[in-house]
């Protein structure tokens, strides 16, 4: 059962990598929401017995983050009709080796972190480490908002997947919680990202930064 | 005198079977168009022609245009030797022989480069720059991908090397390799062999001046190149221990034969890659190896 989990969590990382070295806003969202797909379905091979909570909770966090929120983001996209990241503060090549250092790194030095010994084993650690790099990088690095939504929820994925740690002893409310704080948060996004389409003619975050009267 | 017939054989292989594969690719393509496509066995027409004919040198060129090709027909064929051929082996084998592929390779790829500069012209200085920068990155992950099969196998010499399965990393190293071909080779992603534009040529720009037999020697070099890297990738990944013989022959041939058309396939559905998008491409090939490494050295370690 270990097996499949790491296999899922590495190819958890491997989309992470995908999110980085694409200019492409549609892939970028796409690794996003496959990612939360994937990692949604993970609590489901983790518990022995199924429960029909952790049943329910799998099922909302598949349709959030595999329909609702690419479908709200992919119509922020087309309200504001941009397709690429062109011109990213760093640059594709770097964030990508950023990236994969960064899950190298994870996987060399998570051993050091104090676990418990049946996750010892696993990659949930040194993944969610590396997911959550991954939404920094795409947050610092890129100046379209969209992929910044994108870096958050990719940053959002790295924290659930570190949290499937505690599965036993976290009250699944909380994740509930944390799960419609994210597709709210993302359907406001949606109309934020029309509204400096409508005001600044372009989504680069970098205008936003001059005060004006 | 049986290793001196043994090596003879091994000659005759990589020399008579390595034109057949280009002319499969161009099959394929063909295939895949819906037209007839240039028969199986042009590639031996047109080295077969191009013997005949005569050399045609620039008043630039030292003698250095005419043996630079020989030299770097000359490399390949030493790298091809220390190719195993499945249950055959190779014909020579020691520790670390690996890394003297690498650099055969390196060095023909070297000839060729300075064989172009030799013209003087322009347009060849520029397709040898494009060649070496390209083959800096390529290197990169080809360096990756064996780490990781020596990692995995905890040896230095191919034919131990390439004997078992690629384990848990194949799927990426195949992929990487498979990129590190395509790069290797000039196919399409990288270089469009079928183009004269001299704006988007790589490979085909460094032989523009090249005629007659030293432009066959490229033109075989080329596709030794290309059966070497066809089977470094299908022995690497396939398993090959304790299979018969028969069997181990069977399973490599196919596995070439499904790289071919791969490449032909891949040829045919995609077209050139801008140049400022290739590094990316090669950057990706590299991360495929390096996380293969990753799971061989993972995979020991649990």
């Amino acid at each position: 059962m270990n097996s499949n989990l790491n296999l899922l969590i590495g190819l958890a990382m491997g989309l992470n990598l995908l999110a980085l070295g694409s200019s492409r806003l549609p892939i970028v969202i796409r690794s996003m929401s496959a990612q939360g797909v994937i990692l949604g379905a993970m609590p489901v091979l983790m518990e022995h017995k199924l429960d029909w909570r952790v049943l329910l909770i799998a099922l909302a966090t598949i349709t959030g983050k595999g329909l609702v929120i690419p479908w709200l983001l992919r119509r922020a996209m087309r309200t504001a009709q941009i397709d690429r990241e062109l011109e990213p503060l760093i640059g594709f090549i770097p964030s990508l080796m950023l990236g994969a250092g960064g899950a190298i790194a994870a996987l060399a030095l998570a051993h050091l972190l104090p676990l418990l010994p049946e996750h010892a084993d696993t990659l949930l650690v040194p993944g969610s480490l590396a997911t959550v790099l991954t939404g920094f990088i795409l947050l610092i690095g890129r100046t379209k908002a969209i992929s910044q939504v994108c870096g958050y929820l990719i940053l959002e994925n790295g924290i659930y997947l570190f949290g499937l740690l505690l599965i036993k002893a976290m009250p699944l409310l909380v994740e509930a919680g944390v799960l419609l704080d994210l597709t709210v948060g993302v359907f406001i996004i949606g109309i934020i990202v029309d509204r400096i389409q409508r005001a600044f003619d372009s989504l680069d975050t970098r205008k936003l930064t001059a005060l004006r009267e | 005198m049986i290793s001196i017939l043994d090596i003879l054989l091994r000659l005759a292989f990589w020399l008579l079977l390595a034109p057949l594969l280009p002319g499969i690719i161009n099959k394929v393509k063909a295939w895949v168009a819906c037209r007839r496509g240039p028969p199986v066995l042009q590639l031996y027409y047109d080295l077969a022609r191009l013997w005949q004919k005569s050399v045609v040198i620039s008043n630039l060129a030292s003698p250095a245009f005419i043996i630079l090709p020989a030299m770097s027909w000359v490399a390949l064929f030493g790298a091809a030797m220390l190719m195993p051929l499945g249950p055959a082996g190779a014909a020579f084998s020691f520790h670390g022989d690996m890394l003297l592929v690498i650099y055969l390779l390196a060095l023909s790829r070297f000839c060729t480069a300075w064989a172009a500069m030799e013209t003087g012209s322009a347009f060849e200085g520029m397709g040898a720059a494009r060649e070496v920068s390209y083959a800096v990155l390529a290197e990169a992950a080809m360096v990756a991908a064996i780490l990781s099969l020596s990692m995995q196998t905890g040896s230095v010499s191919l034919v131990t090397m390439l004997t078992p399965a690629a384990g848990a990393g194949g799927v990426l190293l195949a992929a990487g390799l498979f990129i590190v071909l395509l790069a290797e080779n000039c196919r399409v992603p990288f270089d469009d062999p079928n183009t004269h534009l001299e704006l988007t040529m790589i490979h085909e720009v460094m032989v523009l001046d090249h005629s007659g037999p030293p432009l066959a020697a490229i033109l075989h070099g080329a596709s030794i190149k290309l059966l070497l890297f066809s089977m470094l990738l299908a022995q690497a990944v396939l398993p090959l221990q304790g299979l018969s013989t028969q069997a181990a022959i069977g399973l490599i041939g196919g596995g070439v034969l499904a790289v071919t058309i791969g490449v032909g396939i891949v040829e045919s559905l995609l077209a050139r890659l801008a140049f400022k998008r290739v590094p990316l491409l090669l950057t990706v090939a590299f991360l495929l190896c390096l996380f293969a490494l990753l799971v061989a050295w993972k995979g020991g370690v649990s």
